[in-house]
């Protein structure tokens, strides 16, 4: 059985234009949403305070849950239903206060909910995260995101095009660009954005084409993905961090098969290259792989989305809205970026 | 090439009876009395987060033990100055770190250093200028002294913590410092978890201080403070009215004795109206304090307080021997017993903070494995349709390859010990999903090498070739962020990153070579010219 056929010529690269297009609209979409929002929804792992998931004997209104919680000062929190009309379980998220007493918190929850709702209430889990512990989280998601950044943008360039020394010389300038941020206190998002700047700047400098489409559609994958929790105000947690993390890794798999295909026919094909047409051909070479491989992690992951419980939900939609952008831009942004350099066609790497 | 074919089934072989070693006690409620000897016992770990259970963190206020330290000096000093005739005035805590007092005569300078430096080496004299009332002096502790000082009250701590969980009693419990100065417990299973937090965070500082009956405690909170003496209170609880009451006492700062010479504790209950006290046992040596300051006040009142707060404050009848005294006014049996454990376990070296609190529900726990074997059961028989469809018998060996994933990954998980939490479960499901990835690359890559004309044993030979290095390529990126993500992951994202490494390696293992074994099978013994691919 086949479902792409052999011969297939789509002709991606020549609609690069519409996709840049269809790419920037999503990501403004994204960025306008988070500024509407005021920045991202940040879960109680990085923000602080409590995240606490109750269980009641029957249904009941949001109204009737703030009542109730009153008393221990938990009513201006933001209160929500999980899932269908039928479950009867809600999330209670309430920053950091005076007026709430941690050391009983948990004994007079169920008091107040069970003198309420009656027998049957059970308090399904509750998360008290200090200032101090978000703020230590929150450097450690970044530290992840950085030293990601940091490896692949190592390996990609490295790998792409042979030049291992290079790639080092440009970690050390990375991390140089990075300290210097730090002693200006820059915030996480400042950091993480310096880091992409730089690394981007020393692959544009040093001439690492390859790298620097992979780095790009990189960025891509991860701006929409923000975007689409920006959008669905959903929570950014330490899980979701490391849903991202993933993907990242993850994505870049489809853009090294074609990549290397690439190279391979820029290597065989002898005389004049044109290098839309060979990436081209290479992207269509390799679209069965690309959208098999990532049909098969695609399927697995709406099981998880639908199946997988509350817990693992948002992880799951990260993990969806990821794996689709992630073929998209292997096919719409990594290669089409390749050609965006003037002095076609590119050497290959191999050459030096 | 036959002979290397057995070679390597046998390899693949050994590999997978030796995980499957590894999965039976997981999956098996009673192993038998020689499987226990010689095998694999452990089952897989299961997280907090799909066992239930509590997890803290703990802040220890190491400043506050370095303050009660420097306290104590100060008394020390005072008691060594009067005994050797030097004279002195406002010999105090200054800081956190320091001591100050001014020496009347400028003579007793050098006797006063030499004393200092050799009972208190770890502090640094400074000499300040000479006022009307003498010579200031600062004695600051040095930073080497500080930090071992704060590192010990961490551990003390923690061993605290760990004698007070083992006698509350929780079943494998985790207790680790972390940081400088917290503390990291894991309590799986636990049924009352606000009692544990009271039970743990209890500084658990008894004291034993005299009423100073001299002066009037109205006074003194309208601010005329005896020298020497502080207002603690007594939480007076009336059952009736439900409201609760604070009773001011006027104490002598310095405590008579405390609970640091304790060596039993229980609960027993009042003859008369059964309500629970707490009997406490001291040492000889607190028996012999405890015998002198009774001997001397009686008729006076002596306040038992715990954590600044009064529980009674009993006239002294007459001089107690033998070194026993009670506590009462406690409230329920649990909290006599609770109190019992922590006056045996000893008390922290200095308050703790909970930082960081996460608790889980046993049913949220039994619910997240079921939602996640759902998923994977779902994920993955969609998996396995499409390759059998797709690539017919080449599939079923995928397929195949892929079950083989599943039970390496499980193994792996128990073999190294790893914990198994609800991200990690994500990570298995999303290991299924990427293992065929690999058999995706391969065979695509042999239908091309088929179209092109080349032979089955041709096509599988160059397709496994090309293809593994590019597999190889692909699967490090991933491995890279799981690497990281197991450095700067906590808890469940740190099994998450767990399942993905353990996956990613199990994969290549499967997807690559074993498959490869079966591939050569059919095409070089067998013979085979062609196969549904």
């Amino acid at each position: 059985m086949q479902i792409i056929k052999p011969g297939i010529n789509i002709d991606f690269l020549g609609k690069r234009y519409y996709a840049f297009a269809l790419s920037a609209i999503c990501i403004i979409i994204g960025m306008v949403a988070l500024a509407v929002n005021g920045g991202l929804n940040l879960g109680v792992d990085f923000s602080g305070g409590y995240a606490i998931q109750i269980k009641l004997p029957s249904a009941h209104d949001i109204s009737e849950i703030r009542e109730a919680v009153t008393p221990i000062n938990l009513h201006e929190g933001d209160i929500q239903t999980i899932g269908g009309k039928d479950t009867a379980e809600y999330t209670i998220r309430v920053s950091q206060s005076e007026n709430i007493n941690a050391d009983t918190l948990n004994e007079d929850l169920l008091r107040v909910l069970t003198a309420k709702f009656g027998e049957g209430s059970t308090i399904e889990s509750l998360d008290m995260v200090g200032p101090k512990v978000g703020k230590d989280l929150r450097n450690k998601a970044l530290a992840a995101i950085f030293y990601s950044i940091l490896l692949i943008s190592v390996y990609i360039s490295g790998r792409f095009e042979q030049k291992w020394i290079m790639s080092i010389i440009m970690a050390v300038c990375f991390i140089i660009v990075v300290l210097i941020g730090i002693s200006f206190g820059a915030s996480m998002t400042w950091l993480i954005l310096i880091a992409f700047i730089t690394t981007l700047v020393f692959c544009w400098v040093l001439r690492l084409r390859y790298a620097m489409s992979a780095i790009l559609s990189l960025i891509h994958d991860t701006l929409i993905v923000t975007g689409a929790f920006a959008i669905t105000n959903k929570e950014i947690t330490l899980t979701v961090v490391a849903a991202i993390l993933t993907l990242i890794g993850y994505s870049l798999n489809d853009t090294i098969v074609t990549f290397d295909r690439i190279r391979e026919h820029l290597r065989n094909i002898p005389g004049k290259k044109d290098l839309a047409e060979i990436a081209n051909r290479s992207v269509n070479e390799t679209l069965s792989r690309t959208i098999l491989t990532s049909g098969t992690v695609f399927a697995v992951i709406v099981a998880l989305f639908y199946l997988g419980g509350v817990v693992i939900h948002d992880f799951a939609f990260a993990m969806l809205i990821g794996t689709i952008t992630g073929v998209y831009s292997t096919i719409f942004v990594a290669a089409p970026f390749l050609l965006l350099w003037k002095d076609n066609p590119v050497k290959t790497g191999k050459k030096g | 090439m036959s002979n290397k074919l057995g070679v390597r089934s046998a390899i693949y072989a050994v590999l997978i009876i030796v995980s499957l070693v590894y999965l039976v006690p997981t999956f098996s409620n009673k192993l038998p009395e020689w499987w226990l000897k010689f095998l694999p016992k452990e089952k897989i770990k299961l997280g907090l987060d799909l066992q239930g259970g509590m997890q803290l963190i703990l802040e220890v206020d190491t400043i506050k033990a370095i303050e009660a330290e420097i306290e104590t000096a100060v008394e020390d000093i005072k008691d060594e100055l009067r005994n050797e005739k030097i004279r002195y005035l406002d010999l105090k805590r200054n800081g956190s770190t320091g001591i100050e007092l001014t020496l009347i005569k400028d003579e007793d300078i050098t006797s006063f250093e030499n004393l200092m430096n050799s009972n208190y080496p770890d502090y640094v004299i400074e000499h300040g200028d000479r006022t009307e009332k003498g010579r200031a002096i600062r004695m600051v502790m040095q930073q080497s002294a500080i930090d071992n000082m704060m590192k010990m009250a961490t551990d003390q701590a923690l061993e605290t913590i760990r004698n007070r969980i083992d006698q509350f009693g929780v079943n494998e419990p985790y207790i680790t410092t972390q940081a400088d100065n917290r503390v990291l417990i894991q309590l799986p299973g636990l049924k009352d978890p606000d009692r544990a937090i009271k039970l743990i965070g209890k500084t658990a500082q008894l004291e034993f201080k005299l009423v100073d009956e001299a002066n009037n405690v109205n006074d003194a909170l309208a601010g005329k403070m005896p020298a020497g003496d502080e207002v603690l209170y007594e939480i007076a609880f009336d059952p009736q009215t439900g409201k609760s009451e604070k009773i001011p006492y006027l104490l002598k700062k310095r405590s008579s004795l405390t609970g640091k010479y304790i060596t039993d504790a229980g609960v027993k209950l009042d003859s008369q109206y059964g309500e629970p006290y707490v009997s406490l046992t001291f040492d000889r040596r607190g028996a012999r304090i405890f015998e002198k300051i009774t001997g001397e006040n009686i008729q006076k009142r002596l306040a038992i307080v715990l954590d600044d707060s009064v529980y009674s404050a009993p006239v002294i009848l007459d001089r107690i021997t033998g070194g026993k005294a009670v506590i009462e006014n406690i409230g329920s049996t649990d909290e006599a017993r609770d109190l019992a454990i922590v006056l045996r376990a000893g008390a922290l070296p200095a308050p703790v903070k909970i930082l960081e609190q996460r608790l889980v529900g046993p049913s949220l726990g039994q619910d997240s494995i079921e939602q996640g074997i759902n998923a994977m059961i779902l994920g993955g028989a969609l998996v396995v349709l499409f390759m059998i469809v797709y690539y017919g018998l080449s599939g079923f060996i995928a397929v195949f390859a892929l079950v083989l994933n599943t039970i390496l990954i499980a193994a792996g998980l128990a073999g190294f010990g790893a914990t198994l939490t609800l991200p990690g479960l994500a990570g298995i499901i999303l290991s299924i999903g990427m293992a065929v990835d690999a058999n995706v690359l391969i065979y695509e890559r042999i239908r091309e090498e088929l179209r092109i004309g080349k032979t089955l044993r041709g096509a599988v030979e160059t397709g496994y070739e090309r293809a593994t290095i590019t597999i190889f390529d692909s699967n490090l990126t991933t491995l890279i962020t799981a690497v990281i993500l197991f450095q700067f992951g906590t808890g469940p994202v740190k099994g998450f990153a767990v399942t993905l490494t353990i996956g990613i390696i199990a994969n290549f293992i499967t997807a690559v070579y074993v498959t490869r074994v079966i591939f050569d099978y059919l095409v070089i013994n067998l013979n085979w010219k062609k196969i549904s691919i």
